[in-house]
């Protein structure tokens, strides 16, 4: 490939961020802006340098029969990097919560960071999980190759484009202050570009395929795709004060504006982190099984009970609000009725094991999806019974919330896409299997015993603030001051980082043996489910 | 009718709940309709055909 257009075009987007950092309005966009204009550089350095000036008709034109895989394999990289680094960004702000000393202002305090965290695990790993298994299970279940040809290098560059200024925007303190949508709004058109560009790619690919059915996960992934898409443009809708300027206002007022926000956030939970990762499970657990899903009438109501009422569920965020209380209602009734389909879903994945229980002995990547899914099933049963106004009215605004929200991101979001990689990997690279199993096996342990640790601790946590909060005297005062249930809390916040850092260590792990099966190394270990030998002399 | 606040809100809570309704059931009934065995246990083996 030639580079020369790309190489060029990167340059002009470069010089332009430039001249809007010179004339910007405020010193924030200037050094925002600056940042972008000086990675764009970068990039068109690197592409300037890859162009070959070889003369026409000696060029060796690029094999474009198979299936796309490079940006694949970047994608595979970018996962597991953006992984560790989420991580290691969580440890530090569950760190910053026990040890406020840790807050260094004013890039690196708890404000910053946390959004810094959030968007790394959601959007730059999970985001890349989502985007790279996508194009690796759409061309495979279509037995098409990615429609577009290098529009998939766009999507997948431009998406790590967004992932720099989104973090880069929070650590100088520019934030819309919606949760989950914290970029202003240059970053959310910049986004909304390149999610265009990968529904086109998704899409183009399924429209080409040469299989008649459209296979269950592609339904989830187009779905979250789409969903996606339509919740960033309604909650991202504001005026901007100037062009060049950080600042911008919702189109929304009030409690009608906490609601878009909510019905966003609920829903990025729902199509991003729910459907998106249930395109995987539908994918990589048969795969990785060797057997196809338990019932696929079940997948095909699955889907269509996910679809049809995860849109309701997000009022529950705002039990108790100035938000009408038949809303309220609503809200929760919808996210008790989800029960329904997301065990539907949890049964589907576990039973496509059955006559196949053996392999969890001897396979710890179908363990690592297994465990995945069945996180999927107890996140969803927590879910729906926080909702309930009565249990809301303990749970809010307590560490109970964290607790559920981590057992699903790092349980069941986490978990599968580890186990993807792990699959991954090998193919993409015509490794003949992983570097080491015993390796995953450690991944496997750490993670689980972390994420128990996690969940565990703010169970404890989160019911300890909530009934502190509301326990009164005999003559109807408060027992408790705020700042005292904030200090009661220190034990946890130690135990909630300690479970972090073991989740962090079993994702260091995963980085090493990823590196070395890319490598081609293979390690000599006694496999996995075997006596280990006893102990000889030595020969 | 005029589109107010209280008209919308009624009409989503029942024509609108309705047919969001009958959908989802006919969705539920064409997956499970005598005769859907055979296309589902072909569909379900599409991740295996990949090499074809």
């Amino acid at each position: 490939m030639k580079y020369l257009p790309e190489a060029v075009v990167v340059l002009l987007a470069a010089f332009v961020a430039f001249l809007a950092a010179a004339f910007s309005q405020d010193s924030l966009f200037q050094q925002h802006i600056g940042i972008v204009s000086a990675v764009l550089l970068l990039g068109s350095l690197l592409l300037f340098r890859r162009v070959r000036f070889a003369s026409a008709g000696a060029e060796v034109a690029e094999d474009t029969s198979g299936y796309m895989d490079g940006v694949i394999r970047y994608g595979a990289i970018a996962t597991a990097f953006w992984g560790v680094v989420g991580f290691l960004v969580g440890v530090i702000v569950a760190a910053q919560l026990a040890f406020p000393d840790l807050n260094i202002e004013p890039w690196l305090n708890f404000g910053r960071t946390r959004p810094l965290h959030t968007s790394a695990v959601i959007f730059a790993f999970g985001g890349n999980a989502l985007i790279a298994t996508s194009f690796y299970v759409v061309q495979r279940t279509s037995r098409a190759r990615l429609f577009g040809g290098n529009l998939a290098w766009f999507v997948f560059w431009g998406y790590q484009l967004f992932i720099i200024m989104a973090a880069t925007g929070y650590l100088l303190g520019i934030t819309q202050g919606r949760e989950y949508a914290e970029p202003e709004w240059y970053v959310d058109l910049w986004i909304t570009i390149v999610w265009v560009a990968y529904l086109l790619v998704f899409l183009g690919t399924i429209v080409k395929r040469r299989e008649s059915h459209i296979y269950v996960a592609n339904w989830f992934f187009l779905s979250f795709i789409v969903t996606i898409a339509m919740l960033h443009l309604v909650n991202n809708m504001a005026i901007p004060v100037s062009f060049l300027g950080v600042k911008s206002y919702s189109a929304f007022a009030g409690v009608q504006d906490a609601l878009t926000q909510w019905w966003y956030g609920h829903n990025a939970v729902g199509f991003f982190l729910t459907a998106g990762f249930l395109g995987m499970m539908y994918y990589f657990v048969p795969k990785q099984a060797e057997r196809p899903v338990y019932s696929y009438r079940l997948s095909i109501v699955h889907f269509w009970g996910l679809i049809f009422l995860y849109i309701w569920a997000g009022p529950h965020h705002l039990h108790y609000t100035a938000l009408p209380d038949w809303a309220q209602t609503l809200g929760m009734v919808f996210s008790i009725m989800l029960w329904m389909p997301s065990w539907g879903g949890m049964i589907n994945g576990l039973m496509t094991l059955s006559g196949a229980w053996d392999k969890l002995r001897t396979d710890p990547v179908l363990r690592m999806m297994v465990i995945a899914v069945a996180f999927y099933g107890m996140s969803t049963f927590e879910g729906p019974m926080m909702s309930i106004k009565a249990v809301n009215s303990l749970s809010h605004y307590t560490d109970w919330t964290i607790g559920h929200v981590h057992s699903g991101a790092l349980g069941w979001n986490g978990m599968i896409s580890f186990g993807a990689l792990y699959y991954l990997v090998p193919k993409l690279w015509n490794r003949q299997r992983l570097y080491s199993l015993r390796l995953v096996n450690w991944h496997f342990w750490l993670a689980t015993l972390g994420i128990v640790v996690y969940a565990a601790t703010m169970w404890v946590a989160g019911i300890q603030q909530g009934l502190m909060w509301r326990e009164y005297d005999a003559q109807g005062y408060l027992v408790y001051s705020f700042a005292e249930s904030i200090a009661a809390m220190f034990p946890y916040y130690v135990l909630r980082m300690t479970g972090g850092l073991l989740f962090l260590t079993g994702s260091l792990i995963m980085a090493y043996n990823l590196y070395r099966t890319i490598r081609g190394d293979l390690r000599e270990e006694v496999p996995m489910g075997a006596e280990a030998p006893a102990m000889q002399l030595a020969e | 009718m005029d589109l107010d606040y209280q008209s919308m809100r009624a009409f989503a809570d029942s024509w609108g709940l309705l047919y969001m309704f009958l959908i989802f059931l006919a969705v539920v009934v064409w997956a499970f309709r005598p005769g859907s065995r055979s296309m589902s246990e072909d569909a379900a083996n599409i991740p295996f055909k990949e090499n074809e």
